[in-house]
């Protein structure tokens, strides 16, 4: 893997458009302070004046302007090719124009967008672009999204003069898997995705072969591309190129309701638009935010959405016998009522689950019922989620990422325990490439061996190589001691491991001894990475149960979403709801299946993984029969005599504020100060004081990225990534092969 | 200043035009100077037919390595000075000032940085019709090694690469004997010549892209990733290979520096027109009676130069179609222009054309021009890199186009889009192989139009009307709308009348 480490972090979009206000703090500095603050250079672009910080490049410049230049080349988070030439201004002493993505601004330059030569230059590039583009957009994916399209139309002539009987270029199509379809010959050598691919992703084989008009892109040897970034290559592609394969031929962009939404597929939280046509969502894709996925998603994320339309429960089920009898809502709600009360379940025998995909204030309104029910236990649905977690969930910093996931970027020394980000948390990964690549990032894991995408110190795969790094016996750990911002991943697997306990011991001994580097007010470097939606959430309200509780076997199951509860733990005679979406794991326990709705459905909170409340939006109703799934626990909550004292979302959001205020403070952080993180080490270390090593390996929680809940298990899409690219299996999911006469030929 | 006696001195013709009884008032004018005819004792490479000992022993017997050691120790600063009063400019085509170019190595502070520094040395000679290099490479590959050793002693480098065409066998055969020679000898390497400069030189071969030899490119080669051309900037001196600062320079550039520094810079200097002076190889090919490559000095006149080495033109100089002055990326030249040309940058930059590399392929009347300049236009079109698209797609278009002319399947109208092209691509593109492809075409259109409006008229007057881009009326399908911008029903234009 080839590393570039140099002085200069890349252009990442916080350092750049910046605009004017900026003068406030410079008379008041004082002596002490160190801040690299860069300089502000001021220049006129259109005869207008514009003050950017130092090293932005000219394009920024214009556009901070207000000045559009065109592009195709070049992109905020990508490294600069400056290959397209489309983005050519006119420079006062220039003779030629300039490559505006290129240059960087220079303190009292003028600058033209829009003067003839510009005008003329654009033109020029744009009738060579287009000389060997095919003019297919009427059976073009990229249609009415295309940038081509579009800027041909502002800036190219009225005409075309390529009426060459050579014709046009041809170029073979490439297989890259089941996500990302290809139509080389729309492809226009912006070489975005090979950036993407080689910077962001770390799929160092997808480049430019050939030369001059015979260039091609492509993996460099015949195969698919392994990334679970891939589908971003489909949004940077300014062209019809890269096309999403299952969204292909499927909708028109100008037919498509967008709808701001929050993903749920891992706790990061990434930031989407929902694509939906009628009743039915028609893709995904990312939405730019900074401070959580920056413009990426990973492809389950993006690719999953068509498991929201299989499997569904539509309508409430009653078991009946060995099959389930699709009944009305009063019907299914009564029949709870009855289980519950024929069960004879009391105080802690009730029991909820709350599973990966529930939201939070399903989860509030199950917790005030459960409460109100006389019960305490309120269980997770994971491997040990029926005790209270090893970390308790008293102090927020003990459960949340509190570096923050920017933060990431501002580590020299990551030590990840028990974790694979590039499943559990993939756009975070790229983040962490992002500084590995740039910077002198050292990486070090404990856990099990896996390929990152960039490199990294194995230190062990148990406890005791925790115990070693603690102890300071590793190259590795040294550096981490002697690191400026050290940071400490901790998967959630481990909260789930045998040792899970005697691990947190160690770390939070080791975090309050380096506390000096560790935690700071500018800097906390122990973070806990979650991998479930649902989970900061929980913690955070305190959907765990009681030492008591724990103990107690249930006789009535409340599954809220959850589906990967182990048959075992559920007692034969228990009487199971199951209230979720996918007939899934869940439901087939059940003797009783409410109908909820999933996240494009409804408009929920969604806790990521730094703690961060956001808020998801319905982009298509509920099908059939399925209701919102707090509306269902507060109708169900009549029906037990304990009603909740809430009738609509509002009330309930009040309740989430009563709860923990940052449930319902949206799109902001709350850090942790010094004092309660420490005292929350404190704590976590003295409450698994006497915790005992088994030498148990950590696993990685996630084995297969592309199906790990209800709705990506339900997915086609899914089964076929899982085929490609987990099994390996070259299945013939190109068109070509796809084909019967092929098998033939 | 009165001087009678200086007549004395003043050749028999002009004498008789002297006034010798001037005022005090006026200068005396010098007689007008021609150039050309170098001496041998003047001549630098002296080995450049490779007709004696390439190695060692023969070069020091040339003079070569011959108090090196003086000129390492006397420093960055006096070398760069003697350098810029020699008057050197690069002989890789683009003619930059030498001394200018090794200067921006040192800027104030470059002793904090660092970082290590290169010295490149550019033998990826590919230019059609350039052959100067290899005859260096081959028969006088110490200078060569020497002058990376001065040059690189000017830029304070701690390392020269020398990125040799892969094509060249031979050539980096005996430049690799030439370099472990200079190392056993102890002239390269730790303590270089005993000066206590420590020096490496290194040998790379390429593997024969033409855009290799661009300078960033070639950077990009030598570091293992594919030859296209870097963005400038940063340029090279701040950002060059391996990221460090870096200085790209020709071989003839190169491998001269020593003997000026050793025959001193007014030596040099006194060769050629001010501002082109020195002397340099050219390379003269094509319908000549003697093609070879010579050291001549610079600005001498380009019909001296085919007359005196070349024998000239084949079938005489009145058989003479055009002249290309400088390789394939310059505009060719028509005979009325050959005989005013000096061979120097700014001469034949005054003629729209340039000095390029100093490759003069000379063309007579039995030459197909309009096929000449189609075949430079495949050449340009096979070596694009393909990076940026006014390169990758205009040199294509452009091919094609010239290819229709070539047999005169066009439209009168479209030598006016094909030069609209040329010009869309020149000063677009990333680096100078836009430009280069752009200016043969030029060059053609403007000194050979009549004879490619010919064409097309004769290919008219066989084959019916010819729509743009190159299909003929009669192939077209009547019961079909033809678009009406395809040039079908335009009246026909008569060209120009001839003169």
């Amino acid at each position: 893997m080839l590393r570039l480490v140099s002085a200069s972090k890349p252009a990442s979009a916080a350092l750049l458009i910046k605009v004017a206000p900026s003068t406030s703090l410079a008379g008041r500095r004082t002596f002490a302070s160190t801040s690299a603050r860069q300089a502000d250079i001021t220049l006129t672009v259109d005869g207008k004046e514009v003050t950017v910080p130092q090293g932005s490049a000219l394009i920024q410049a214009c556009e901070a302007a207000g000045s559009t230049v065109p592009r195709f080349c070049y992109h905020d988070r990508l490294a600069i090719a400056g290959n397209c030439r489309m983005c050519l201004v006119e420079v006062e002493r220039s003779p030629k124009p300039v490559a505006s993505c290129a240059m960087p601004a220079m303190p009292g330059a003028k600058v033209w967008t829009n003067s003839p030569l510009v005008h003329e230059a654009r033109e020029g590039v744009m009738e060579f672009l287009l000389a060997n583009h095919p003019l297919d957009c009427p059976i073009c994916d990229q249609g009415g999204e295309c940038d081509l399209q579009d800027q041909s139309m502002r800036y190219g002539a009225d005409r075309t003069r390529f009426h060459e009987i050579t014709g046009k270029r041809a170029v073979e199509d490439k297989d890259l898997g089941p996500l990302v379809k290809t139509s080389m010959n729309r492809c226009i050598q912006c070489t975005r995705c090979v950036r993407f691919a080689n910077e962001v992703a770390g799929v160092e084989e997808l480049g430019t072969t050939g030369r001059g008009n015979d260039m091609q892109i492509g993996m460099y040897v015949e195969k698919t591309m392994n990334s679970e970034l891939s589908g971003n290559v489909v949004d940077l592609c300014p062209v019809g190129a890269l096309t999403s394969k299952p969204y292909a031929f499927h909708a028109r962009p100008w037919e498509l309701k967008h709808t701001d939404s929050v993903d749920v597929m891992d706790a990061v939280g990434s930031n989407i638009r929902v694509d939906s046509r009628g009743v039915s969502v028609m893709r995904v894709q990312p939405r730019p935010n900074d401070d959580v996925n920056e413009e990426w998603i990973s492809d389950k994320t993006r690719y999953a959405y068509d498991g929201l339309r299989f499997q569904r429960l539509t309508v409430p089920l009653i078991k009946q016998g060995d099959r389930f009898v699709s009944a009305s809502w009063e019907d299914a709600l009564a029949a709870i009522a009855d289980g519950l009360r024929a069960s004879g379940a009391q105080g802690d025998e009730i029991q909820a689950v709350a599973g990966h995909l529930a939201d939070t204030e399903s989860m509030v309104a199950l917790k005030d019922l459960i409460n109100r029910l006389g019960s305490d236990n309120l269980t997770l649905d994971s491997v040990g989620g029926h005790a209270a977690p090893v970390h308790a969930v008293d102090v927020r910093s003990n459960y949340l990422f509190n570096a923050t996931l920017p933060g990431v970027e501002q580590a020299d020394c990551i030590l990840l325990v028990g974790t694979n980000p590039r499943h559990e948390a993939a756009v975070l990964n790229s983040r962490i490439r992002k500084s590995w690549m740039h910077t002198t990032l050292e990486v070090g894991l404990i856990g099990e061996r896996v390929d990152t995408t960039y490199g990294y110190d194995y230190l062990g795969a148990d406890a005791k190589a925790v115990a070693d790094f603690v102890a300071g016996k590793s190259e590795f750990a040294k550096k981490f001691k002697s690191a400026k911002k050290p940071l400490i991943i901790v998967g959630s697997a481990v909260t789930e491991h045998a040792d899970g306990a005697a691990v947190y011991n160690a770390l939070a001994k080791y975090v309050e001894q380096n506390k000096s580097q560790l935690v700071t007010p500018e800097w906390n470097g122990f973070a806990v990475l979650q991998r479930v939606a649902s989970r900061p959430a929980a913690y955070e309200m305190g959907f765990v149960p009681s030492r008591k509780a724990s103990q107690t076997k249930p006789k009535f199951i409340y599954l809220l979403n959850a589906d990967e509860a182990d048959p075992k733990s559920i007692p034969r005679d228990a009487f199971v709801v199951y209230q979720g979406h996918h007939g899934d794991l869940g439901a087939q326990l059940a003797d009783v299946c409410l109908p909820g709705a999933a996240y494009t459905e409804k408009g929920m909170t969604w806790v990521n993984t730094e703690g961060r409340a956001q808020m998801g939006r319905a982009a298509v109703p509920p099908p059939g029969a399925s209701r919102e799934d707090w509306k269902i626990i507060r109708a169900l909550s009549e029906l037990v005599d304990a009603p909740l004292p809430y009738d609509d979302v509002l009330s309930l959001r009040d309740r989430m504020w009563e709860i923990s205020p940052t449930l319902v403070r949206y799109d902001t952080l709350e850090s942790t100060s010094v004092e309660a993180a420490l005292a929350g080490l404190k704590t976590l270390a003295a409450g698994t004081a006497n915790a005992k090593v088994s030498g148990a390996p950590f696993v990685k929680p996630i084995s297969n990225f592309y199906q790990t809940d209800p709705i990506s298990r339900a997915s086609v899409t899914m089964a076929h990534c899982t085929r490609a690219f987990v099994k390996g299996e070259n299945y013939g999911f190109s068109e070509l092969s796809s084909k019967p006469e092929a098998a033939y030929a | 200043m009165f001087r009678p006696a200086s007549s004395s001195q003043i050749a028999r013709p002009f004498r008789a035009k002297l006034n010798l009884r001037r005022s005090f008032a006026t200068v005396q004018d010098p007689p007008p100077r021609r150039y050309g005819g170098l001496k041998d004792q003047d001549r630098i490479f002296t080995n450049a037919y490779c007709r004696h000992d390439h190695g060692l022993k023969g070069a020091q017997a040339r003079g070569d390595w011959h108090k090196t050691k003086d000129i390492v120790l006397k420093g960055d600063s006096w070398i760069i000075q003697t350098i810029k009063d020699s008057g050197l400019r690069g002989r890789g085509g683009a003619g930059f000032p030498s001394g200018l170019k090794w200067s921006f190595m040192n800027k104030p502070g470059w002793e904090k940085d660092p970082r290590p520094r290169y010295l490149v040395v550019n033998a990826d000679e590919g230019e059609p019709g350039t052959c100067k290099d290899r005859e260096i490479l081959r028969g006088d590959p110490h200078k060569l090694v020497e002058g990376c050793l001065v040059a690189g002693r000017a830029m304070n480098a701690t390392a020269a690469y020398i990125y040799i065409r892969g094509e060249f066998f031979q050539e980096a055969a005996h430049l690799q004997q030439a370099i472990s020679e200079a190392y056993a000898a102890g002239l390269i390497g730790k303590d270089a010549c005993g000066s206590g400069y420590s020096f490496d030189v290194y040998l790379h071969r390429g593997a024969g892209a033409y855009i290799c030899g661009e300078e960033t490119a070639l950077i990009e080669s030598i570091e293992g990733k594919q030859g296209k051309p870097r963005l400038k900037p940063p340029f090279p001196a701040d950002v060059g290979l391996f990221g460090c600062p870096t200085t790209v320079a020709n071989v003839e550039t190169v491998a001269v520096a020593p003997t000026i520094c050793r025959r001193g810079s007014a030596w040099f200097a006194g060769f050629g027109r001010a501002r082109n002076q020195g002397t340099k190889l050219f390379c003269i090919s094509g319908h000549v009676n003697n093609p070879c490559v010579v050291e001549e000095e610079m600005s001498i006149p380009l019909k001296d130069l085919i007359e005196k080495h070349c024998g000239g033109v084949v079938g005489g100089w009145d058989n003479l179609l055009g002249i290309i002055p400088g390789g394939s990326s310059v505009p060719v030249l028509p005979i009325k222009q050959c005989e005013e040309a000096l061979m120097d940058y700014d001469s034949l930059k005054d003629l729209q054309s340039g000095l390029g590399t100093g490759a003069v392929i000379v063309m007579n009347k039995s030459t197909d021009i309009v096929k000449a300049i189609a075949r430079f236009a495949h050449f340009y079109k096979h070596e694009s890199c393909g990076q940026c698209t006014p390169c990758r797609e205009g040199t294509t278009w452009m091919m094609n186009m010239m290819d229709r002319f070539v047999e005169g399947r066009g439209h009168q109208r479209e030598i006016d889009m094909l030069l609209e092209l040329t010009k869309q691509v020149e000063g677009r593109t990333i680096c100078a192989l836009g430009d280069a492809a752009a200016w043969p075409i030029q060059g053609l259109m403007r000194h050979f139009r009549p004879e490619v409006e010919k064409r097309i008229e004769q290919f008219r007057a066989q084959n019916g009307t010819v729509l743009f881009g190159g299909r003929l009326k009669s192939q077209t399908d009547p019961t079909l709308a033809l678009p009406d911008n395809m040039g079908a029903n335009l009246p026909e234009v008569a060209p120009p009348a001839q003169q």
